[in-house]
């Protein structure tokens, strides 16, 4: 039993840290080519992240967002489905988030309008989602093409509800929310100060727990995790599969949704077009990097957000795109890494036993 | 033909392989000389489907040295097998589902036309190729559509169309029928004749004695042994096997052992009851037509046939898996033909599927979790699993039905053929259940396990169950059923009391040479 939970712990770990050597090596080849010494940006990146409190606050609040899209990801494609919208759904999840609180009367007790904002979120997300999934289990469509179509229709929609009804005058934003505030980390630890950083990531942690007790001992997770595993010898042992995918799309909608309170009712508090554009995206690296597990995806979310705002802090040396083609890099790197890295390992233990 | 000046077409010596703390092989060798069908042979889990799988580049030995046709061939790769003229059909199909017959056939050697893949040719070889061999096959269905059987033929139609020189066969015939073994006899007896080399994997010892030239026997993940076949009985290769000696004839004492059959008339209820039953599938029309019967229960009746003749589809209609076009099924009386596949299992109904790989277990899944598919809401409260209640449970069963190695935690997907059909017999037995469709139960397992199934499927016959047969195996049909249908073309071609049917009558039945109505 431990040596299985050892052997799953290497799996996870050494592939990610070989991914990340093969980035720093191609990273360092690139810094070159810009006629910068690789170890004095590499200092750079690493102290504009966790060398500093600010910086450090703001890589907590990217891995937030990160971590809620890359969950999102991770419990569809336990269920075997590949949400590719989770880029529209933290929009609607975040806007709707912003309506009720604007709509909230300020009195509303803190805890309440928050729990009423986050479910509200929730419930866009996963409506956003209930598209495709429906979609998908009654007419055989298959989500990743709905879930990118959508994107583009959901995004266009809420450009327009924005920019016809709900903007500030001279802004692309909505109105400052009365109720529903996250207070910043800075409140509780001045050293954060500036930083976006929010009880959002609070949300995040508790999200995972639930999320990986949903997934690995309740009834529903394991019926979850038998379809996308094998869904013919599911549906062969009366697990209805269709109603797993209608189930597994629309929590991962809602988990996406949720995210959008990172930045509204942590961070600006209105709705700001644009606000996570690209998280949905980064949340796929973030899911395979994270190995589909809640506590590896937050993991992945911290080194994707590190890298993101390590990119801001060396962009006086060298571009900042060099921190983009880092994480390309280490997308690459991991999904090629993964199976030869099972094989090696399996090797070498096979032969200290033989 | 064992003479020492030739090279032997495969020699293999002190392989050594592990899966983590598993030894699959330990000290195994194996020498097969050119020209000779070479029987391997030992209990479940004895690493004979590892062995093979080294020799075929699927896995690299931890250590050893293999040798083909004298070249040093240690460690290769798949392809540099193929190369070689190595074909194997290995005992979990490896087919590309969604293509069709024959381009799974051709895949890696495709006849082209002006540069691009030519389906009609392909389609005409695989036409041909089934003619020249008696194993028949449309070449235009879709792999996944196909019942293992029918899986099987196509497995071993990919090795023949690329000319194996050195034929590996794990397990050919757990799902054949008796005319298509014979079949594949026949081409394989060709193939030595011609100066082949065929190695057989197999758990039935009359085809060992029947077909082989030469016998080796693994244990424990060891070869423990070389027979000459002429010179051995079965009993010898059996206590080789197993280590110490064994009964064999317990096959023929199974059947007088059981008590006489209950005359069905004499009962009113039926455990299962199928009226007119119809079954469609897009490309083959009925391939369930009309078919009507009833299982009373503490019988067993036994469904004869060659593969592709509807059975598949029967017993995935009952399951609820299949739609019905039309007719009824109903279990203890009740119509159940509007249920869904989980309350036919809540009213009593329990399957071992055919396929173990595609349909039985969730191959990423521990054996514990396996052994609670279809029934987790058993082994949970308030939506919440009892991982304690599982894991006794499972520790349970694992000793029952003598699961090896007996690792709860252990992915189903490690462990060997026979134990994973063991992992399903253990599950669908294991739960209180009226009507039993057993879908080759006994396929890949071992002849002590064999043994062992069949004293329980007796014994569920004896509590008052149900039960459906479908079986391959003649014998086993046979032997365990009270009485036997045969099916043709989706129609019970005849409906026959075992105590008297004999296997030439079966045969007839099962290619179509005779019909009898039946009421
Ligand atoms: N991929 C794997 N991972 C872990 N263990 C494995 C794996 N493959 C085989 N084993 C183990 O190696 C041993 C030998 O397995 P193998 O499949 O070679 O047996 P076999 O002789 O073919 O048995 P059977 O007659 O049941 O097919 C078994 O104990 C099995 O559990
Ligand atoms: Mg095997």
């Amino acid at each position: 039993m431990s040596a299985q939970f050892r052997a799953q712990l290497e799996e996870a770990i050494i592939p990610t840290v070989i991914a990340l050597l093969i980035a720093i090596i191609c990273g360092d080849l690139l810094i070159i080519s810009y006629g910068q010494a690789p170890g004095p940006v590499y200092r750079m990146l690493l102290e504009g992240t966790w060398g500093n409190w600010y910086g450090f606050g703001q890589v907590l609040y990217k891995a937030t967002t990160l971590a809620f899209t890359g969950m999102a990801i991770a419990v569809g494609l336990r269920a075997g489905l590949f949400n590719i919208g989770a880029e529209s759904q933290i929009a609607a999840g975040g806007l709707a988030a912003a309506m009720v609180g604007i709509w909230l009367p300020a009195a509303t007790p803190g805890i309440i309008a928050i729990l009423v904002c986050i479910i509200a979120a929730g419930v866009m997300g996963g409506g956003v989602a209930a598209i495709p999934a429906v979609l998908k289990t009654k007419f055989g469509a298959h989500e990743v093409i709905v879930t990118i179509m959508l994107n583009f229709i959901v995004l266009a929609f809420i450009n327009w509800l924005i920019t016809a009804h709900l903007h500030q005058p001279e802004s692309v934003h909505t109105a400052t929310i009365h109720a529903g505030f996250l207070p910043r980390l800075q409140e509780f630890f001045p050293a954060f100060h500036g930083a976006a950083a929010n009880l959002s990531i609070l949300v995040a942690i508790l999200v995972a727990i639930a999320l990986w007790y949903f997934l690995f001992k309740s009834r529903s997770g394991y019926e979850l995790r038998a379809a996308g595993l094998q869904p013919e010898a599911a549906e062969y042992s009366g697990i209805s599969v269709h109603n797993v995918w209608m189930k597994a799309m629309i929590l991962s909608g809602a988990i996406a949704g949720i995210g959008g309170i990172n930045f509204v009712l942590g961070y600006e508090h209105y709705y700001e077009d644009g606000f996570a554009t690209g998280a949905g995206f980064l949340g796929i690296a973030v899911a395979l990097v994270g190995r589909n597990n809640p506590f590896g995806v937050l993991v992945a979310a911290l080194l994707f957000a590190t890298l993101s705002q390590g990119g801001l802090a060396i962009h006086a040396f060298v571009p900042k795109q060099i921190a983009d083609v880092l994480q390309a890099i280490v997308i690459i790197a991991i999904s090629a890494a993964v199976p030869e890295v099972r094989r090696l390992l399996l090797a070498s233990r096979k032969r200290v036993t033989a | 033909m064992t003479s020492p000046s030739v090279t032997p077409a495969i020699r293999m010596t002190g392989i050594e392989k592990s899966y983590g703390p598993v030894h699959a092989n330990s000290g195994a060798s194996l020498e097969v000389m050119p020209g000779e069908i070479h029987a391997l042979v030992g209990e479940n889990g004895a690493g004979k489907s590892t062995l093979m799988k080294i020799l075929g580049g699927l896995q690299a030995p931890d250590s050893g040295k293999m040798e083909v046709n004298g070249r040093d061939v240690t460690g290769w790769t798949t392809p540099d097998a193929i190369k070689a003229g190595i074909g194997i059909v290995h005992q979990h199909f490896m087919l590309v589902p969604t293509l069709t017959v024959a381009e799974n056939i051709v895949l890696g050697m495709e006849p082209t036309k002006s540069g691009l893949f030519d389906g009609d040719a392909a389609n005409a070889a695989v036409e041909k190729l089934g003619r020249d061999t008696g194993l028949i096959i449309a070449p235009k269905r879709k792999v996944a559509d196909l019942s293992v059987g029918e899986a099987q033929r196509v497995e071993i139609l990919k090795v023949l169309f690329r000319g194996a020189k050195i034929l590996i066969l794990d397990e050919p015939t757990a799902v054949l029928s008796p005319p298509e073994v014979k079949e594949l006899w026949a081409v394989m007896r060709r193939m030595r004749d011609n100066g082949g080399t065929i190695v057989l994997i197999t758990h039935r010892l009359d085809e060992v004695m029947d077909l082989t030239d030469v016998i080796t026997v693994m244990r424990a993940g060891k070869t423990v042994g070389k027979l000459v076949t002429r010179n051995t009985t079965p009993a010898e290769i059996a206590k080789e096997m197993v280590g110490r000696e064994v009964v064999l004839s317990a096959r023929d004492k199974m059947k007088s052992g059981v008590s006489a059959p209950v005359k069905t008339a004499a009962r009113a209820s039926a455990g299962l009851e199928l009226r007119n039953v119809v079954v469609t599938d897009p490309l083959r029309g009925r391939v369930v037509d009309n078919v009507s019967f009833m299982v009373a229960p503490g019988e067993i009746l036994g469904i004869a046939g060659v593969e592709g003749n509807g059975q598949t589809e029967l017993i995935e209609a009952i399951a609820g898996l299949r739609k019905l076009v039309s007719g009824t099924i109903s279990i203890d009386g009740k119509d159940v033909s509007y249920f869904d596949v989980a309350h036919r299992r809540e009213v009593g109904l329990t399957h071992i599927p055919e396929d173990r790989h595609r349909r039985g277990l969730v191959l990423d899944y521990s054996v514990a979790n396996n052994l609670v598919l279809g029934v987790q809401n058993r082994f949970s409260s308030g939506g919440v699993l009892n991982e304690r209640k599982i894991g006794d449970y499972s520790a349970k069963q694992v000793a029952a039905y003598d699961i090896r190695p007996p690792i709860s935690a252990a992915y189903a997907r490690g462990f060997s053929g026979g134990n994973q059909q063991k992992i399903v017999l253990a599950r669908e037995m294991g739960h209180g259940f009226t009507v039993l469709l057993a879908s080759q139960p006994t396929r890949g397992v071992d002849v002590g396990a064999i043994e062992f199934i069949h004293a329980q499927l007796l014994a569920a016959r004896g509590e008052g169950k149900a039960i459906l047969l479908v079986s391959a195996e003649l014998n086993e049909v046979m032997a365990l059923s009270d009485r036997i249908a045969v099916m043709y073309r989706g129609q019970f071609a005849a409906v026959v009391d075992a105590a008297t049917a004999t296997t030439e009558q079966l045969g007839e039945y099962m290619i179509g040479a005779k019909k009898e109505s039946v009421a």
